[in-house]
């Protein structure tokens, strides 16, 4: 298959980016996108150029590295996977694929299509963890009904990617934090500090200059492992009564 | 309680609070409308009622403080927004996620049509009637001047498209409030946007029915 590249090229932070076409060609359909990628940087490296400046790491769709807006949608043109599990035969021969890095204010460009998504390390640090003393108890002492461990799985299903800041017009991470806030505050563990943890992250998620959530769905839409609003509801709930509790 | 106001998450409580009271306004005044399908001394009577009932001045003013409310917290919500995601920031490829409702995308400029047209309402309607009424002045014949209006054709166009952007500001803002308040899970969620679609339906074919029927003469 061959393919007209067109990619974001910044040289750094502070640079002014612009589009370089590249042509490709001889890449199987069975090549994934990265691969893909990993191609053209070997062809522009012989050729003597820089090459592209991408994210990954796993490539098994599990860390949350891999970003990219493809075609105008965040990890590609196809749903529920990131961009290292999306392969070429979703696109079609002689296509011409646009990429671009994740646009958001609180998310700057780093180099080409890597952007700075340490807002969301600060947003955990803030409060998205437990705060455990002492001998960690043993898991299965607290029973848990089933419904309450798999609504909570499904929001720890979040890899941290940020295709919901990406794709969301407001630049809002509230889905992040929402399935954060969800899958702690849905166990006896996490239960406890779940009014300080939904304050203490909505807090510095505002600070960061995230946007707002206007409920658009696109978050959802985009997020490769399927968190839902519901959990945005929940988030809601827990900010809210928080706040009117003191 | 400070804090709850700064929050992001409380400004979209405040918008939803005051949204949900205009639904309920919305739904008011529709059924105060209708009667002037009925005829006309039915609409009389009622416009005479609600010059005359105290619990209507007393919430006039409140009204009018809900929807600066809504307003004003829902346009400083769209400027930081607007922050975070700044036009220089935009896709060279415009989004093409699916399931994004074009109503929820638009929600801003959709208010912003409903206030252009509110403000052309109020003078049209509110100014001649029940503001001179409280005013201790004599009012316009509310009937004559529905008949009036809604006789000429171009009035009820313009009058159509304002009610079409409140069904879709409806639309997006009925089941987006619950879900705002935290009034929502995955259960509830296509109930509610389910709601918001009967909601919004009833709400565009109550008004709409109004200059239609006015301007066919099926009225009474």
């Amino acid at each position: 298959m061959k393919f007209t590249l067109k990619v974001w090229r910044q040289k750094n932070a502070k640079a002014k980016g612009r589009f370089e076409t590249y042509k490709i060609d001889g890449i199987s359909p069975d090549t994934s996108f990265l691969e893909m990628l990993d191609i053209l940087n070997n062809n522009l490296i012989v050729e003597g150029k820089e090459p592209v400046a991408f994210d990954h790491d796993c490539r098994e769709g599990i860390c949350g590295m891999c970003s990219l807006y493809i075609n105008g949608r965040a990890h590609g043109p196809d749903d529920e996977i990131t961009t290292c599990q999306l392969h070429m035969r979703k696109f079609k021969d002689g296509d011409t694929i646009t990429i671009e890095p994740w646009r958001s204010a609180a998310f700057p460009v780093v180099k080409d299509l890597v952007v700075n998504r340490n807002a969301f390390d600060q947003i955990l640090q803030a409060g998205g963890f437990i705060s455990v003393g002492g001998v960690v108890p043993d898991a299965n002492t607290i029973p848990i009904p089933k419904k309450d461990a798999d609504e909570s799985m499904d929001a720890a299903s979040c890899i941290g990617c940020g295709a919901c800041v990406a794709t969301c017009k407001n630049g809002s991470a509230m889905l992040f934090v929402a399935a954060r806030v969800s899958s702690l505050a849905k166990l006896p563990q996490g239960r406890a500090e779940a009014a300080r943890r939904a304050q203490a992250m909505v807090a510095k998620m505002d600070e960061l200059g995230f946007g707002a959530c206007s409920n658009t769905q696109a978050c959802e839409a985009e997020c490769p492992k399927g968190v839902t609003i519901a959990h945005i509801a929940r988030l809601n709930r827990e900010f809210l009564f928080a706040k009117l509790e003191n | 309680m400070t804090s709850l106001l700064f929050s992001s998450i409380g400004k979209k409580l405040i918008i939803s609070l005051s949204g949900l009271f205009l639904l309920i306004f919305l739904a008011l005044h529709l059924l105060l409308n209708l009667t002037a399908l009925i005829g006309p001394d039915h609409y009389e009577n009622v416009c005479s009622f609600m010059d005359t009932n105290p619990l209507v001045k007393v919430m006039v003013p409140v009204l009018a403080l809900g929807f600066i409310i809504h307003i004003l917290f829902a346009s400083y919500f769209e400027f930081k927004n607007w922050a975070a995601r700044p036009r220089a920031m935009s896709y060279a490829v415009p989004t093409t996620t699916k399931g994004v409702s074009w109503a929820s995308k638009n929600m801003f400029v959709l208010g912003v049509i409903v206030i252009g047209f509110l403000l052309m309402h109020f003078c049209h309607f509110w100014a001649k009637m029940q503001l001179q009424g409280f005013l201790g002045r004599e009012e316009a014949n509310a009937y004559e001047l529905v008949v009036n209006l809604f006789s000429k054709w171009y009035y009820c166009v313009i009058y159509i498209v304002w009610i079409c952007a409140i069904y879709f500001h409806v639309l997006h803002g009925f089941w987006s409030a619950f879900q705002s308040i935290g009034l929502s899970n995955a259960n509830w969620l296509p109930r509610l946007q389910l709601f918001a679609k009967i909601y919004a339906a009833v709400i565009f074919i109550g008004y709409v029915s109004i200059p239609v029927c006015f301007l066919l003469g099926w009225h009474k």
